[in-house]
């Protein structure tokens, strides 16, 4: 199995490309007018957004980040 | 919509690109002198390799109907052999006067060392020497922000006219400078890391269009050409007029590289009453 090490050798680019990306869209939505008053499902998604980076930025005891936040942007079951 | 391509490189690129480009609106492009990847060990290498940018690329790019430009120099990768470079620079003005060599570069720093910046200086020199246009590269990830305020340092110092030199492969960290200084900048498009379309539309809304240019690089590593017309598509998703498209994508390097009387292509601007 690839070690740590090598598993951020091939990774670090395409992830610091992510973050970056990501930075920059939320910037670009801070930038932006305001919504029309009333657009709360915009905030619903910005407040989940930022749940989510979170989760990465947390240590985990398991290495489950993705599934954890698949449930978070995912509709309450039952 | 018509494009030109400022900063491509074609020796490392099939033909294929050049029909495709041609059909997507491309009609120049300009290739730089770059590092093939290896470490070149002979100056006849080096000229050997000035002579297929500047006679045989033109001839390819041609049969689509692309006009081909370039650029001569030792890259920043490779200037670190301060006795090679020397040796390369020594041939370098035999090209100046060629029909389709348009200035010095990509010159600069690549790991911000001390025979980096001996080689950029004494190319800057005589660029300034044979009133040359300069395209400067900007090194990549953590050696950005130093290489770029060192670079700005040492034009400073040399006294260079902005409006002749092209400070490439900016970021959202390394625009601001480089636009205060009052020089070009350049935004290179890579379709994974480094700079994104979206990223690059961002900064022509943050900064304006005035000195800003958009180029794919298209060399041998991942890239694409293409990654241009994304970013045209995204900025006019963004409800950007086709004139803003052309003073981006077409005028801004017209402008700058109409500096040499050799690169003939004039701005455009669209008729009154055409599509907004």
């Amino acid at each position: 199995m690839t070690d740590r090490s090598a598993v951020l050798d091939h990774y670090y680019l395409d992830c610091r490309c992510m973050v970056l990306e990501l930075a920059a869209a939320l910037d670009r939505h801070d930038r932006a007018p305001a919504a029309p008053s009333g657009a709360q499902h915009a905030d619903d998604r910005l407040a989940l957004l930022h749940q989510a980076i979170q989760i990465l930025a947390v240590p985990s005891a398991q290495p489950d980040r993705a599934a954890r936040i698949l449930q978070l942007l995912s509709d309450p079951v039952g | 919509m018509y494009y030109i391509q400022p900063h491509y490189h074609g020796i490392s690129r099939t033909t294929d690109d050049y029909e495709r480009m041609a059909q997507a609106g491309v009609v120049a492009v300009a290739e730089p002198s770059f590092w093939a990847g290896f470490d070149r060990r002979y100056p006849g290498t080096f000229i050997d390799y000035f002579r297929q940018i500047s006679e045989f690329e033109p001839t390819r790019a041609a049969l689509y109907g692309i006009r081909h430009f370039c650029w001569v120099a030792v890259n920043p990768k490779e200037s670190e052999n301060i006795a090679l470079s020397r040796e390369v620079m020594a041939a370098m003005p035999g090209f100046f006067d060629k029909p389709t060599v348009l200035g010095i570069g990509e010159i600069g720093l690549n790991k911000n060392t001390r025979n980096e910046m001996i080689i950029f200086q004494e190319q800057m020199e005589m660029a300034l020497k044979h009133r040359q246009l300069v395209l400067i590269h900007t090194p990549h990830l953590r050696d950005k922000l130093k290489g770029t305020i060192l670079t700005l340092d040492l034009l400073r110092e040399l006294r260079a006219d902005p409006d002749r030199v092209w400070i490439d492969h900016v970021e959202e960290h390394t625009i601001k400078p480089v636009l205060d200084a009052g020089f070009w900048a350049g935004m290179t498009l890579y379709p994974q890391t480094k700079m994104s379309p979206r990223r690059a539309a961002d900064m022509l809304e943050l900064y304006g269009l005035d000195r800003l240019l958009v180029n794919s690089s298209a060399d041998w590593g991942p890239s694409s050409p293409f990654t241009l017309q994304e970013c045209a598509a995204e900025y006019r998703q963004r409800g950007h007029s086709e004139q803003e498209l052309l003073d981006v994508f077409h005028n801004n390097p017209a402008r700058f590289l109409g500096q040499n009387p050799k690169f003939s292509i004039r701005p455009i601007q669209m008729a009154q009453g055409s599509i907004a």
